[in-house]
C-alpha cells in the first residue's frame, strides 16, 4: 500500500519529501491560528498531518528502494552538508517519521470531539496551532542530520508540549502544575542536550552527525567529549524519561487534554528515544571507550528498574491514566533494554517495541479519550461495568491492554519475543526473568482494570449505552486492529525495526 | 497637573518611544551592512510598546496594538519565512535556497538579496508580534480570585 500511495506523488514534490514533510505542517500551523473557529483548524491539521503522512510514506518507499536501505540528504537552502543543514534519512529515520505521521494523522482525526469538549471555543483555533508545530517539531527532530538542529526542533516540539498540557487546566487544574514540571525538567534537559553539542563542537568543530562520527573516532578519550557525551545522554534521557529522570511524566499524560494524552504517549518519548538512539550508535558508535560502560552499567540497569518499579507503581495507581502512564515509563525500560544490548538484535528489538508500544498506547489513550467524553472521570470506579454501556470502545481498549500485556497474537507479544530472543540470545538470560517478571505485573495493573469494565456492575446505573462518537471509534479502530495486524504478521513492522537496527550498525566491524 | 508624580516619565517616554522605534527600524534594514537583524529590531520594536504600556497603563497600549494585532504579526511573520522556503521550492531549488528565487544564471545574486531581506522582515514580525503578546499575556492577566477573597 505504501508503495502505491507513494507512486501516486509527482516526482517533483517526492525528491523534496524530507524538507516537505516538516515545512507543510509547519507552514499550516500559524494559518491554523488565524481561523476564525475551532473546526476550520481542525480540517487544517487533518490536512497537514495527512500530507505528511504521504511524506513519509514516500520517504520509507525511497529508502526500502535500495538493498539494505539507502539513505537519503537533503541539502537545506542549497549549502552542501557540513556548512549547511542537513536533512538525513535513513531506515531508522523513515521508520519513525512513519510512526509519528500515522499516529499524529490518526490523532488529528480523532481529536475534534475531544477538543469541543475539554477546550474552550476560543481557544480552539491555537490549541490545533500548538499541535501542529508540536508535530513539526517532533518530525523536524526525526529527519534532521544536524546535531543543532535537532535541538531547536526538540525545543519547538516540548514548548508546544508545555502549552498543550496546560490547557487540560479546564478540566482539572492540577495540569497548570504537571505543564509548569514538565516545563521545567524539559528545559533543564534540553539545556543539558545543547550543552553537551557546544562540547562537541569545540572538540571537533562540526554540527554534522555524519561529520561528526567521523571525527570522533580520532578522539578517543578526549575529556571534552566525554562530557559531551554525558550531558547529551542525561539530557535526552529526560526528555525520554529515562527511569529516574521521569517523575515529569505520569502527572503530564495524567491531566492533560485526553487528545494530547494520547499523541504525547505515542510519539513525544518515541521520538527522544530516536534521538538517544542516533546519538549512542550513529554520532557516538560502539568503538567509543565510554559507551560500551554506559550501555551497561546505566541504561540497562535503568531500563530493568523501569521495568519493576514503575510496573509496582502502575499496579497502586486508581486513576487509569496514570496507571498507563507508569506503565508507559515501564515500557520505555523494555526499549531501553534492547538497546543496551548493543547488538543489532537487540537494538531492533528495542525500535520493533518502540512503534507497537505507540500502536498499543496510542489504542488505550484513545480509548479512554471516547470514556471521558462520555462519563468525565477516569478513576477505575468510573469504568466499571463498562463494557456493557460502551462494548465497541471498550473491545478496543481490551486489545490494547493484551497487546500491552503482550499476549500472543498481538504486537506487544511479537515485540517481547525478539526482545527476549536477543537477550538470550547474547547471554543475558536473568533479563529474561525480569522481562517475564514485568510483563506479569502488566497482567495485574491492566487486569484490574479490564475487570473492573467487563465484570463489575457500573456504579452509576445512568452509564447506558454511551458509546464514543464515530470520529473516535473509527481512528481506535484503526490502531486496534493495527495490533491484531502486527501481531498476527508482524513482518513489515518488524521488517522495519531490523532494517533500521541493521542502518546504525553499516560499518561496524563487530 | 497637580500632583502628577511621573510627568517627567511622561515626557521622555513621550519623545523617546519613536526614537527606539525608528531604531528598531535602523537596525533592521541596516542590518544587511552592520551587526544587527530581524531578531533584533523585532526586540527593539516590542520594546517601545511595552515601554509605552509602562508609562501609559497596559489598556491604553492594549488599544493601541490590539492582542489580536500582535498575534497576527507574529503569525504573518512566520508565514512569510516559510514561504520564501516554499516559493525557493516552487522555483524548484531547495528549502530556502535564495539563489532559486529567480531562476538566476549563475552568478546572479539579486535572490540572495531579496530572499534575505524578506526573511529578515518575517524575523521582524515574528518577535516583535510574539514579545508583545507574551507581555501582553503577563500584564493583562486578571487574577482569577480577587483581592478581597484572600
Amino acid at each position: 500500500m505504501i508503495e502505491l500511495i507513494s507512486s501516486l506523488v509527482p516526482a517533483d514534490i517526492a525528491a523534496h519529501a524530507p524538507a516537505l514533510l516538516v515545512v507543510g505542517p509547519m507552514l499550516l500551523a500559524p494559518i491554523a491560528a488565524f481561523m476564525p473557529n475551532g473546526r476550520l483548524a481542525w480540517i487544517l491539521s487533518i490536512l497537514a498531518t495527512g500530507f505528511a503522512l504521504v511524506m513519509a510514506m514516500v520517504l520509507v518507499s525511497q529508502v526500502r528502494s535500495v538493498e539494505g536501505g539507502a539513505v537519503l540528504s537533503y541539502a537545506m537552502g542549497g549549502w552542501a552538508p557540513d556548512a549547511g543543514i542537513e536533512f538525513r534519512i535513513d531506515a531508522l529515520n523513515s521508520m519513525v517519521l512513519l510512526l509519528v505521521s500515522v499516529i499524529g494523522f490518526l490523532a488529528a482525526i480523532f481529536s475534534w470531539p475531544s477538543v469541543v469538549a475539554e477546550i474552550r471555543d476560543a481557544k480552539r483555533a491555537m490549541f490545533y496551532a500548538a499541535y501542529l508545530v508540536c508535530f513539526t517539531g517532533l518530525c523536524g527532530v526525526a529527519s534532521t542530520g544536524d546535531a543543532f538542529n535537532l535541538f531547536v526542533f526538540l525545543e519547538i516540539s516540548s514548548i508546544a508540549t508545555y502549552v498543550l498540557v496546560a490547557l487540560g487546566a479546564s478540566r482539572d487544574r492540577r495540569a497548570l502544575p504537571a505543564a509548569a514540571n514538565y516545563l521545567l525538567m524539559g528545559t533543564i534537559g534540553a539545556s543539558f542536550f545543547v550543552v553537551g553539542v557546544g562540547f562537541l563542537y569545540a572538540a571537533t568543530g562540526t554540527l554534522n552527525m555524519a561529520e561528526l562520527a567521523v571525527r570522533l573516532q580520532e578522539m578517543q578519550g578526549n575529556k571534552a567529549v566525554l562530557a559531551g557525551y554525558a550531558f547529551i545522554f542525561v539530557g535526552l534521557g529526560i526528555k525520554a524519561a529515562m527511569f529516574p529522570l521521569h517523575q515529569w511524566l505520569p502527572n503530564a499524560y495524567a491531566y492533560s487534554p485526553s487528545f494530547v494524552t494520547m499523541f504525547l504517549a505515542a510519539t513525544a518519548t518515541k521520538v527522544a528515544i530516536y534521538a538517544l538512539v542516533r546519538f549512542l550508535f550513529t554520532v557516538f558508535g560502539l568503538e567509543f571507550a565510554f559507551e560500551g560502560s554506559t550501555l551497561i552499567w546505566i541504561l540497562m540497569p535503568m531500563g530493568i528498574a523501569a521495568m519493576i518499579a514503575c510496573s509496582f507503581q502502575a499496579v497502586f495507581q486508581t486513576d487509569v491514566r496514570r496507571t498507563l502512564a507508569y506503565s508507559s515509563v515501564a515500557q520505555v525500560g523494555y526499549m531501553l533494554l534492547g538497546i543496551s544490548i548493543g547488538t543489532t538484535a537487540g537494538v531492533s528489538a528495542g525500535m520493533f517495541h518502540l512503534v507497537n508500544h505507540a500502536l498499543i498506547k496510542g489504542a488505550l489513550f484513545m480509548a479512554l479519550a471516547g470514556m471521558v467524553l462520555s462519563y468525565q472521570g477516569t478513576s477505575l470506579n468510573d469504568l466499571k461495568g463498562l463494557g456493557r454501556s460502551a462494548p465497541w470502545t471498550m473491545t478496543a481498549f481490551a486489545i490494547g491492554a493484551v497487546s500491552l500485556i503482550g499476549v500472543p497474537l498481538t504486537a506487544g507479544f511479537q515485540s517481547k519475543f525478539a526482545l527476549v530472543n536477543a537477550l538470550f540470545e547474547h547471554g543475558w538470560w536473568w533479563a529474561v526473568a525480569v522481562v517475564m517478571f514485568s510483563s506479569l505485573l502488566a497482567v495485574v495493573y491492566m487486569g484490574r482494570i479490564l475487570e473492573a469494565v467487563f465484570f463489575r456492575a457500573p456504579s452509576n446505573p445512568n452509564k447506558r449505552r454511551k458509546e464514543a462518537p464515530m470520529l473516535i471509534l473509527i481512528p481506535l479502530w484503526v490502531l486496534a486492529i493495527a495490533n491484531l495486524w502486527v501481531g498476527v504478521q508482524g513482518g513489515f513492522v518488524a521488517g522495519l525495526a531490523e532494517d533500521a537496527a541493521m542502518s546504525l550498525f553499516i560499518g561496524d566491524v563487530s | 497637573m497637580k500632583g502628577d508624580h511621573h510627568v517627567i516619565l511622561r515626557v521622555v517616554a513621550k519623545v523617546l518611544i519613536p526614537i527606539i522605534a525608528l531604531y528598531g527600524f535602523y537596525v533592521q534594514f541596516h542590518g544587511e551592512y552592520s551587526p544587527g537583524g530581524g531578531f533584533q529590531a523585532g526586540v527593539i520594536l516590542a520594546v517601545s510598546v511595552i515601554l509605552y504600556s509602562l508609562i501609559f497603563g497596559i489598556a491604553p497600549a492594549m488599544r493601541a496594538i490590539t492582542p489580536g494585532f500582535a498575534r497576527f504579526i507574529a503569525g504573518l511573520g512566520f508565514v512569510t519565512y516559510i514561504g520564501v522556503g516554499v516559493w525557493a521550492l516552487a522555483m524548484g531549488g531547495n528549502f530556502l535556497d535564495y539563489d532559486a528565487l529567480f531562476r538566476e544564471p549563475p552568478g546572479g545574486h539579486n535572490g540572495q538579496h531579496v530572499g534575505i531581506i524578506v526573511i529578515e522582515l518575517g524575523v521582524l514580525f515574528a518577535v516583535a508580534g510574539s514579545m508583545v503578546s507574551i507581555f501582553y499575556a503577563f500584564a493583562g492577566r486578571v487574577s482569577e480570585i480577587r483581592d478581597e477573597d484572600w
